[in-house]
């Protein structure tokens, strides 16, 4: 029984993950959305926030998108977006270091 | 002839080193062209994802959109043209813009007034020099665009589309180089805007029947999310077609310019020779010369 999904992220510069998930979970503009393994065709727009994507070997990984969109048709997710950050890519130091950064920014601003 | 001679090992000195600069310069694009098909690739995935999505929504929704309805009495028509920042490419520059200019040709002769945009610093140069208007234009990532800049110029446009005032525009066409090969690259137009519904490009190979999707919140919404990001993806590639094109361009010029200084230096450094050969000629004559010139007076004394 295959219950599981092909799920594709893709970023507007590069393929950021895909590979084989039970579990899609993300922000549409009209709420939540939870997807398994053949889900009814779809296609919507994705709110800026994360996703959530559990893989078939018990892994997990979330993304910080800008919004986008999902579409879901022959048990395959493509969730497209303008940047992605995935949680296994991205750097806590360096996260930080952005942060700080961009606090000083708006400032330096006001 | 002395002179002339150290006149030629000058120039020959010179043309060594304008040699090894265009070398690095043809061996720096060459580089960069594989880096820069590579972001191609990884920009495909994206593109096509998105092209499905478009093709579907067009397919299973009569939902009309700004973006694709057809003004009735095209009056307006803006250009983008995609040049590049540096020069040192041969005729990539040149011929993308004369490529723009037998566009705004064409249009002008189906009666419809001009406005430019401009990518790229030679294009900016050779829009000012010839005081033309430009009513917008971006420098600074010719051989290396982002996605940042493709949105940025796909809003100024889709802007430029949608106002309904004396600014706005009723279509919008974009110039740019289009990447064939390492040896071929080809100016190329096309219109961006209004979208013409993409059913069939890019089919999924075995003609399988697009999904019946739901749309969330509605098809409208949907679309008037995906519009925008479609004509993006569009200007995206193009933008990247152009850098490649450039680096390409850039390859050869700058082959061909190492190739010309090899052979200058070749031809100087035989006049070089000639010259030193005349030089000795001419001393072991005037020596022979001067040694009968005193053998004769000699004789004559004695």
């Amino acid at each position: 029984m295959a219950n599981t999904m092909r799920v594709a992220l893709v970023a507007a510069d590069r393929e950021v993950w895909s590979g084989e998930a039970t579990v899609v979970n993300a922000r549409t503009l009209a709420g939540e959305i939870g997807i398994m393994a053949n889900h009814t065709p779809i296609m919507s727009v994705l709110a800026e926030g994360q996703v959530d994507v559990r893989t078939v070997d018990d892994g997990h990984w979330v993304a910080a998108i800008d919004g986008g969109f999902i579409s879901v048709a022959h048990n395959e997710v493509s969730l497209l977006c303008e940047h992605a950050e995935i949680s296994h890519e991205s750097n806590y130091d360096e996260a930080k270091r952005l942060l700080e950064e961009a606090k000083a920014r708006s400032e330096a601003a006001s | 002839m002395a002179v002339s001679l150290r006149e030629y090992r000058a120039r020959i000195k010179s043309t060594e080193s304008m040699k090894k600069i265009t070398r690095a310069m043809e061996l720096i694009a060459a580089s960069r062209i594989i880096k820069a098909q590579q972001r191609a690739q990884q920009a495909a995935p994206y593109a096509r994802e998105l092209t499905r999505a478009v093709s579907a929504l067009a397919t299973y929704s009569d939902a009309d959109h700004p973006l694709t309805t057809e003004p009735e009495n095209p009056t307006k028509a803006a250009i983008l043209v995609i040049t590049s920042d540096r020069g040192l490419a041969g005729a990539y520059s040149s011929s993308v813009l004369k490529e723009g200019e037998r566009l705004a040709e064409r249009l002008r002769e189906e009666g419809k007034q001009i406005t430019t945009f401009i990518a790229g610093r030679k294009g900016e140069a050779y829009f000012r020099f010839r005081n033309r208007p430009v009513r917008e234009s971006w420098t600074g990532f010719s051989d290396q665009p982002q996605y940042d800049n493709a949105r940025e110029i796909g809003k100024a446009l889709i802007d430029a589309f949608v106002d309904e005032g004396d600014e706005g525009v009723d279509e919008v066409h974009i110039v740019y180089t289009r990447f064939r090969s390492m040896l071929v690259q080809e100016p190329h137009s096309v219109r961006m805007l209004p979208l013409e519904v993409v059913e069939g490009e890019e089919k999924p190979p075995e003609d399988e029947v697009l999904p019946l999707y739901e749309f969330e919140p509605s098809a409208d919404e949907v679309l008037d999310a995906l519009l925008p990001k479609y004509v993006q993806s569009r200007i995206f590639y193009a933008l990247l077609q152009a850098s490649a094109s450039e680096l390409a361009a850039r390859q050869k010029a700058m082959k061909s310019a190492t190739d010309n200084a090899e052979e200058l230096i070749k031809k100087f450094t035989r006049i070089a020779n000639q010259a030193r050969q005349a030089g000795i000629t001419q001393e072991i004559s005037e020596i022979v010369g001067g040694v009968n010139a005193l053998a004769d007076a000699q004789a004559g004394s004695e």
